[in-house]
């Protein structure tokens, strides 16, 4: 509170009120997605039917729960595959990047900085399409040349994979790059001088030093993956990734089962973001 | 060690230039040429400008295109207008662990899936719906009230869905504001638009472009909580690619969407005399 400005009680109350209603707005949707997965009814709504774990565990018509239902788990099972290879693939380039940026001058360095972070400012669904178009001119030219047909180039998980990796690139790029301008380079120099060679430097001084940030940014870029619904609804082939299959399923109606994924992604992805907030506290 | 350095050099290159060009130049170039060409017959093309002839003078195509730039400024102003007071609460007023926990609650629902978020939005709007009910029980509504389907229902929606990215920078701006500015008296409007405003516009900029960016290239709000009437030009763009498999049209949409989101950005960032690297770099 700022002493010298003078506010009545009137003001304040107003304005702690606002503030709680902010919260309300934040916190309804997640609510009540989370409350009627536990509702007793075929529908995710009122009226309530009474409290059942049957949407998580159930094993028979008409409430199959999500550890038995199939499809879901197989598209939890094909977006956690991508999820990992996106942040695999993400966190190697965005090192990388990180290296290429913090250590060398080089010409063109301004526009390759702009260039690597243009991916945040293009619509996702205009990445997704930009790499289906590509993809598939790619795919084409090949069957005219060598009448061989390159299913991977056809909408299904490598372009998945791709066209999230084209942009959770940048921000690995970023969170990594944040981290390493902090570290003193006379540590690496003295390991030099007691005659370690330069990729055993970086390797036991700088990259432990690293470390939390490339943490974080595995859990980011996994998280990002996960979520994303834009660029793979463009990129997505028969297997569908989680989002998506509970977006079909959504169009066609919704059952409390989507309320029980749901609250499961919702413990899982807050887990993974606690263990980001702990590794990031430490020192 | 010259030598080894210039490898090192080249090693750390290759995997950007191959992303970028792989990934994000090429394809936009490609994307670019099929916009510009006509199909004459089967495996037959011509190259012409049609697609944008057709883009720029069909009234619905227009009309979307339009309509969803003035919604997605609508949704960044409004989202703005919500989150000032809410961030300078926590920024200046809040204090100690009060300060940290409400700015965690600001992130949590942004861990979440878009479309569990949007999901709520249905459950809690729709006929069948817990404010329908609410308001049946009240009294205030003598039957079941439809709230999905509007465009006030996809404001909700989309303002729901990108706040988190205009309040942590306003958040981050507000807390280094100096207090002392305060001692030099004036009203607390003036204060407000002399002192507070300008310090926070780095955060107000950085804020409105990732707000706005989300809003034009999101697809499962509108879809989902819009109207029929709310098409969006993703809408247009998914319509064209899968449904009816017109890729020139749909490439055309595409490129204009970027070109406006382009065009946008540049226009905000110049305005402000800032470049695209302080602001999200």
């Amino acid at each position: 509170m700022i002493p010298t400005i003078p506010q009545s009680r009137l003001f304040r109350m107003v304005y702690g009120g606002y503030v709680a209603l902010f919260f309300l707005y934040l916190a309804l949707p997640l609510t009540v997605v989370a409350v009627f997965a536990f509702n007793d009814s075929q529908f995710p709504s009122l009226p309530w039917e009474g409290f059942t774990w049957n949407w998580f565990f159930g094993e028979e018509r008409p409430q199959i729960g999500v550890f038995h239902e199939r499809g879901i788990l197989r598209a939890v099972g094909t977006s956690a595959f991508v999820a990992l290879c996106v942040a695999g693939l993400s966190v190697c380039v965005g090192t990388t990047n990180a290296f290429l940026f913090n250590r060398y001058e080089f010409r063109g360095k301004g526009l390759l900085y702009v260039l690597m972070l243009l991916p945040l400012v293009i619509p996702g669904i205009v990445l997704g399409i930009s790499i289906l178009v590509f993809s598939s001119t790619l795919a084409n030219g090949i069957w005219d040349m060598a009448q061989i047909d390159v299913q991977a180039l056809r909408p299904g998980l490598l372009l998945v994979i791709l066209g999230q990796f084209s942009f959770i690139t940048t921000i690995a790029t970023l969170v990594i790059s944040a981290r390493l301008q902090k570290f003193d380079r006379t540590l690496e120099e003295a390991a030099l001088n007691l005659g370690a060679d330069r990729l055993t430097a970086v390797r036991t001084i700088t990259l432990p030093f690293l470390a939390p940030a490339i943490i974080g940014a595995v859990v980011v870029a996994f998280l990002m993956s996960f979520e994303n619904f834009n660029t793979t609804l463009m990129l997505v082939g028969s297997d569908a990734p989680l989002t998506i299959a509970m977006f079909d399923r959504l169009k066609e109606g919704s059952t409390p089962l989507l309320n029980a994924v749901s609250l499961l992604l919702m413990l899982g992805s807050s887990l993974l973001a606690l263990v980001v907030i702990l590794f990031q506290r430490r020192p | 060690m010259r030598n080894q350095s210039r490898i090192a050099f080249f090693l750390l290159l290759t995997p950007l230039l191959l992303w970028l060009g792989l990934l994000i130049i090429i394809p936009h170039i490609d994307m670019l040429l099929i916009s510009l060409r006509e199909r004459i017959s089967f495996g037959v093309y011509e190259p012409s400008l049609t697609q944008y002839e057709k883009a720029l003078t069909e009234p619905l195509y227009l009309r979307t295109f339009w309509r969803t730039a003035v919604m997605s400024v609508l949704a960044t102003g409004m989202t703005l207008l919500i989150a000032f007071p809410v961030a300078y609460y926590i920024a200046k007023m809040a204090k100690g662990r009060l300060q940290q926990v409400l700015f965690m609650l600001c992130l949590i629902p942004f861990y979440v899936s878009e479309l569990v978020r949007t999901f709520g939005w249905m459950i809690l709007l729709r006929e069948t719906g817990l404010v329908s009910n609410l308001l049946q029980w009240t009294g205030l509504a003598d039957q079941p009230v439809e709230l999905l389907y509007t465009d006030a229902t996809m404001m909700v929606g989309l303002v729901y869905t990108s706040m988190l990215f205009m309040v942590v920078p306003l958040v981050t701006t507000l807390e280094s504001l100096v207090e002392a500015g305060y001692d030099l008296g004036g009203s607390g409007l003036s204060v407000l638009r002399e002192i507070i405003i300008p310090h926070a516009m780095p955060g107000i900029v950085s804020g409105c472009i990732v707000v706005f960016m989300l809003s034009l290239g999101n697809y499962l709000t509108p879809t989902m909580l819009g109207g029929k009437d709310s098409l969006w030009f993703t809408e247009m763009i998914y319509n064209q690619f899968i449904v009816r498999s017109n890729w020139e049209l749909g490439a055309a949409f595409g490129f204009m969407l970027l070109v406006l989101s382009s065009a946008i950005v540049w226009g905000m960032l110049r305005l402000t005399g800032r470049t695209l690297r302080e602001t999200i770099g």
